[in-house]
């Protein structure tokens, strides 16, 4: 007996399909490397508007992750100088009349020579202390009519002193002066820094994801554009993976080649900003330094890797649809 | 005494969704070498009867199997691997439009990794009489050599079984007539043949040339045919 049909077309079997989360490194590297024009990448035909989409989108996005690798190299390392050069000094403030201040100053270098930890002291001359004010308060203002403290600057040696002994002794011995180790404005600095460095990372990964985004658009477009050649290839006896990688190849390949352009760019880009030791300020120290400006050139691969994914995952499941 | 049949049919029954039983308690054994003519009026259910051949379309109750193995334990590739030995042609063949003639019709050999024969290719075309339409793309050829281009693309890979829907749906009766001495001409070179038509005057003009039993399908059932054809 006949039981009430239910016929539809063969549906994808799962349990045969490929795993498609599983980025095999030989099949991306024959993607980056085979030479197109071959048979089999033939198949696909080449379509002009998602092959320029995936080459603009990963060149921009190649570019955008320079700029976000090179604020995430220059957070840490602002965060590192920052946490390791401020760890290293302190600063004592003298706040007394001027015929006091230079007695006062004196007799803390005298302290300072006798405590352990301590590697180096001096004042700070007046000429530093009107650089140090001249973008607050111009060329024009006579630092010298105001009551600016004596700054004593201590270089730390191994652990440094015993903080709370320096200060007891400054105490008694120089109740005008007040020691600074930093820590107070140190720390929210590191922090600045340490969460600035994350959100380069976070943003590195905002990237990859939205490349990986608009790289499965753009695949999945071409493989519907392509349902008919996709149809046709699967008549005459091609397995899921001879299909679905004539398209991973050509993805593959664009994203690498996008990326690789605009990581060029980002490079030259990064490379034309003002030299960091000129200023020395945040914004110019935005760079890389020595073996650092290797690290942009994996962003090819990167962008490689996440399109060859992309589309073999989206390639995949278009084909489940195709009996 | 009759060898392994490529194909046999147990039992089958199919029907689309929400559409009842198209075709019901098939049975079919298409032995090696043979001719068969599969006939019936438009909508009787051809196409559907070999799309289950090809793993298109899944049975609703029975079992079929092909070349040894039953298709419903076939995977994907499996199933590729199956259409590899089926050469199929279709009413409307359908190619790969960017890709010359000869890239189209070497095609099965690309997606099966097998390297391309130039002079055995050559043959191939000139015996379907294509050869001068080798850089031809395929929007450009008229429907009788759409057609003989899917011939030639079915056997490329000298397939054991060739599977033909209306082949000559489209075509006049001399391109009609054409088409099918190559068919026979495939059967005598010991290929299995399978020819869907509705024509039967077509039917009545090659029997003559070819050992071939005629199925109906009628009835949702596929009959052998009598003497009335």
């Amino acid at each position: 007996m006949t039981r009430l049909a239910q016929g539809q077309p063969r549906p994808g079997r799962g349990a045969n399909l490929p795993k498609i989360g599983a980025l095999n490194p030989k099949a991306l590297w024959s993607g980056l490397v085979s030479g197109e024009g071959g048979a089999g990448d033939r198949m696909v035909p080449r379509t002009g508007a998602t092959a320029m989409l995936v080459l603009l989108t990963s060149g921009a996005m190649a570019f955008l992750a320079v700029f976000a690798l090179a604020l995430t190299f220059a957070t840490g390392r602002l965060a590192d100088r920052w946490a390791e050069g401020l760890a290293r000094t302190m600063t004592i403030r003298i706040t007394a009349p001027q015929d006091v201040a230079d007695a006062e100053a004196r007799r803390v270098l005298d302290i300072l020579a006798q405590t352990p930890g301590v590697a180096e002291a001096r004042t700070v001359s007046q000429e530093e202390m009107q650089e140090l004010l001249l973008p607050w308060f111009g060329p024009d203002m006579p630092v010298d009519a105001l009551p600016i403290p004596r700054l004593v600057e201590l270089t730390l040696d191994g652990g440094g002193p015993d903080v709370d002994n320096l200060e007891l002794r400054l105490e008694g011995e120089v109740p005008d002066a007040v020691l600074d180790d930093h820590t107070r404005w140190r720390e929210p600095l590191v922090t600045a820094a340490t969460r600035l460095r994350s959100l380069g990372w976070m943003s590195l990964g905002l990237i990859a994801v939205t490349a990986a985004g608009m790289i499965s658009l753009a695949a999945q477009a071409s493989l519907a554009a392509n349902g008919g050649v996709i149809r046709v290839l699967r008549l005459i006896g091609a397995r899921d993976l001879t299909i679905a990688g004539a398209f991973v190849r050509r993805f593959t390949r664009r994203a690498a080649l996008g990326a690789l352009g605009g990581a060029l760019l980002g490079m030259l880009a990064i490379a034309a900003l003002p030299d960091m030791d000129q200023a020395g300020t945040f914004l110019t120290g935005l760079g890389f330094t020595g073996a650092s400006w290797l690290w942009p050139l994996l962003i090819p691969v990167f962008a490689a890797g996440i399109a060859f994914l992309a589309t073999r995952r989206a390639a995949i499941r278009r084909l489940r649809e195709i009996p | 005494m009759a060898g392994q049949p490529l194909i046999e049919m147990q039992d089958v029954a199919f029907g689309y969704r929400g559409g009842g039983t198209l075709l019901g308690g098939m049975e079919l054994a298409l032995q090696p070498g043979s001719f068969h003519f599969l006939t019936g009026p438009s909508g009787s259910g051809k196409t559907t009867f070999l799309k289950l051949l090809t793993g298109e379309l899944t049975p609703s109750t029975g079992r079929i199997t092909a070349f040894g193995r039953d298709l419903a334990e076939l995977g994907r590739d499996g199933i590729a691997a199956l259409r590899r030995r089926m050469g199929v042609v279709h009413q409307d063949p359908q190619f790969l439009d960017h890709l010359p003639l000869v890239e189209n019709i070497a095609l099965p050999l690309t997606v099966a990794r097998q390297p391309v024969d130039v002079p055995a290719l050559k043959g191939l075309m000139a015996w379907v009489g294509l050869t001068g339409h080798a850089k031809t793309l395929p929007p450009a050829l008229s429907g009788g050599e759409r057609q003989r281009a899917a011939l030639a693309r079915a056997v490329i890979l000298s397939p054991d079984l060739v599977l033909a829907d209306e082949p000559t749906g489209n075509l006049d009766e001399e391109m009609s007539m054409r088409l099918m001495q190559l068919l026979v001409e495939l059967n005598r070179s010991g290929k299995t043949v399978l020819l869907a038509t509705h024509d039967l005057n077509l039917i009545r003009a090659l029997k003559p040339m070819v050992a071939a039993r005629v199925l109906r399908i009628a009835g949702g059932r596929v009959q052998l045919a009598g003497a009335d054809l």
